[in-house]
């Protein structure tokens, strides 16, 4: 069977541009010498200079990678722990209701969340700052932690649990012990999504954000609607860089360790 | 020098290891476990029988501990062992996964229960030493579980759940996983290792001939109830109800009317064909039904009606299933039944003698069939 055809090629194309034109477009211009972002004047690298002499954007990043790191940790714990109890719990009364309040802020209009979460700081008096939004981002991405775990937990053979108790392990030795270096990837493929979640979240931000504490979208943001500025695009650049070695580099290393295991099956199949 | 014969459930001095006393126990409406009152000894292979459903493996987990009596009590060494958590018990269980832990060695799988109850370095490593030679696993201890085969994985799980020498080790369908040449190789190997080790083993299993081969005593189960606790052979020779002659091995079971006659009954099965007879001890009226429960086995199959036989009966071959060492005739009666027997194929280069459609006698001996109330 032929694999190229002049169909398959122009969906690739198409499908491609579709998804990355403007992304090429935005680190092409990154790289422009010109201070107006529409006309190519050149290869320069001046604004990435630049950008490292601009403290209100280094202050924003710094901010964002702080919240980003305690918000994704905290949600980390607090989504495993729902997560386990959904799923290990059984019934009890209120299942019903705390298995939909979990999973409810995924489908939640982000703007009814971060109102929602404005009008709780500003009534029980809580300055709007770094705190504000680690709360908030911690609010928003539990709920993603807890449906990356319980989806694991679901298929978690559940006599590896009882095997430990069975060998004089109480229940939270069994989850120190066993459960939880078992369901390890998928606690930490929750606290890389919550971690991302933080990372580029805008709306949320927005609203619990206050002027002593900016983050790196808000920045931005607020910056574009003064017009574009190539400094700008070598920010996203920046940004597309790093989210790019972070997903290949994790690909890479699952890859091959599911390629490592498999090979030691066969082989232990074989002896 | 005289051997005693293990029977310790014959001698009324024994002290019981394990007993349940009028346990029952419902999940919602369901009953998995009615009212069941019995005993296990100490070196004991008991072996729980039945279909799936029948309650067997609910047995089992209550002794472990995941599963708590609805009605009734389970005494271990003389304790009442509702209140003792699973983790506190001085029972072990083989799961039938293995639920090896993925992410230690063989080694550690080992190890685990033995560091839980604070036990000092060495006399870990000297525990883990021993397993691993009792189970052939020396060379394998610093794999991890997906790098052995499933034979091993099976060796390991055992390792693990014998190395904090329980007084009562529990086997879910320890087989189950195996295939067929691998599981009697490692049948042998269990009742080897039970045997050195003096532990009380209980196994679950679905297989009767696992059953039959490894443990002391069957108990036979339906339905939460168990049937008969007996030995292998006796389960098999004097089954004491038409479930458990029909659940263990291959049987004919003819129903009929029994009427005393000397030391047991003539039954009369079917209108025009003569009334059989069987040696039998249990009490029935005359006139009442009853069944004939009959192994292929103890029946013969002859072209000439046999001289020295009471019981003999003329039929037309109906099917035959060769099995190699053995082919079994189902020969079918004027009157419509079938009955099943067995002989040994001991020529090699003969010519069967009986093929289909052939008329034939079969025949067996008054203390051949078992009769049962029907």
């Amino acid at each position: 069977m032929r694999r190229f055809t002049w169909f398959n090629a122009t969906s690739l194309t198409l499908g491609f541009a579709f998804l990355y034109l403007p992304m090429v477009i935005l680190i092409v211009y990154s790289f422009n010498a010109s201070e107006l972002v529409t006309v190519w004047a050149g290869f320069s690298t001046r604004w990435y200079g630049e950008l490292l002499q601009n403290e209100a954007f280094l202050d924003a990043a710094w901010v964002t990678i702080q919240v980003a790191v305690i918000s994704s940790t905290i949600a980390t714990v607090l989504g495993t722990m729902a997560a386990y109890v959904l799923v290990r719990a059984g019934r009890f009364a209120g299942r019903t209701l705390f298995s939909g309040m979990i999973y409810a802020p995924l489908v939640m209009p982000e703007v009814i969340t971060g109102l929602s979460l404005l009008l709780l700081f500003i009534g029980i008096g809580l300055d709007r700052g770094v705190l504000t939004i680690i709360l908030a981002h911690t609010t928003f991405s539990m709920c993603y932690v807890s449906v990356v775990v319980s989806s694991r937990l679901v298929s978690f053979d559940r006599s590896l649990e009882e095997a430990a108790l069975d060998l004089g392990c109480t229940s939270m030795e069994a989850f120190r012990l066993v459960t939880l270096p078992i369901i390890a990837p998928a606690v930490i493929s929750g606290w890389l999504l919550a971690f991302t979640l933080s990372l580029d979240d805008l709306v949320i931000a927005s609203f619990t954000a206050g002027p002593s504490a900016t983050t790196l979208p808000i920045k931005i943001w607020s910056s574009i609607r003064l017009g574009v500025s190539p400094e700008i695009n070598a920010l996203s650049t920046l940004l597309i860089a790093i989210v790019a070695v972070g997903v290949i580099t994790a690909s890479l290393v699952t890859k091959r360790a599911a390629l490592r295991q498999e090979a030691e099956e066969r082989a232990a199949e074989r002896a | 020098m005289s051997q005693t014969v293990f029977e310790p459930w014959n001698d009324p001095d024994a002290k019981p290891l394990i007993q349940f006393k009028g346990v029952t126990k419902r999940f919602g409406d369901f009953t998995a476990i009615d009212d069941q009152t019995f005993d296990i000894y100490e070196r004991e292979f008991f072996a729980l029988l039945g279909p799936s459903g029948c309650g067997k493996t609910t047995m089992m987990r209550m002794l472990a501990g995941f599963e708590a009596p609805t009605e009734g009590t389970i005494w271990l060494d003389g304790q009442d062992i509702a209140p003792i958590p699973p983790n506190k018990r001085a029972v072990n269980m083989m799961f039938q996964s293995y639920a090896l832990f993925p992410h230690l060695s063989v080694w550690d799988n080992i190890a685990f229960g033995l560091k839980r109850d604070g036990l000092p370095r060495d006399a870990i490593g000297d525990r883990v030493a021993e397993m691993l030679k009792l189970t052939r696993l020396e060379k394998f201890a610093k794999r991890k579980p997906h790098q052995i085969s499933g034979g091993q994985r099976q060796r390991v799980a055992l390792a693990r759940s014998l190395a904090k020498a329980p007084k009562l080790l529990l086997l879910d369908e320890p087989l189950g996983a195996l295939d067929a040449k691998l599981r009697q190789d490692t049948q042998f190997e269990l009742m080897d290792i039970q045997e050195t080790t003096g532990t009380t083993f209980v196994i679950v299993t679905h297989d009767q001939e696992e059953a039959m081969t490894v443990a002391s005593r069957v108990a036979v189960m339906d339905d939460g109830r168990i049937m008969q606790a007996d030995t292998p052979a006796n389960i098999y020779e004097m089954p004491n109800s038409v479930y458990v002659a029909d659940f263990i091995g291959d049987v004919t079971i003819l129903e009929g009317t029994a009427t005393r006659s000397g030391n047991g009954y003539d039954i009369t099965f079917a209108e025009g064909q003569p009334s059989l007879h069987a040696e039998s001890e249990i009490a029935l009226t005359d006139g009442s039904r009853a069944a004939l429960a009959i192994r292929p086995e103890k029946v013969s199959i002859s072209a000439e009606r046999p001289e020295d036989k009471r019981n003999a009966l003329q039929g037309k071959i109906l099917d035959i299933a060769y099995l190699g060492n053995l082919s079994t005739y189902h020969v079918e009666l004027p009157s419509g039944q079938i009955v099943k027997a067995q002989a040994a194929n001991t020529r090699r280069l003969s010519r069967r003698s009986f093929t289909w459609e052939d008329e034939v006698w079969i025949s067996w001996t008054d203390t051949a069939a078992v009769l049962l109330e029907a």
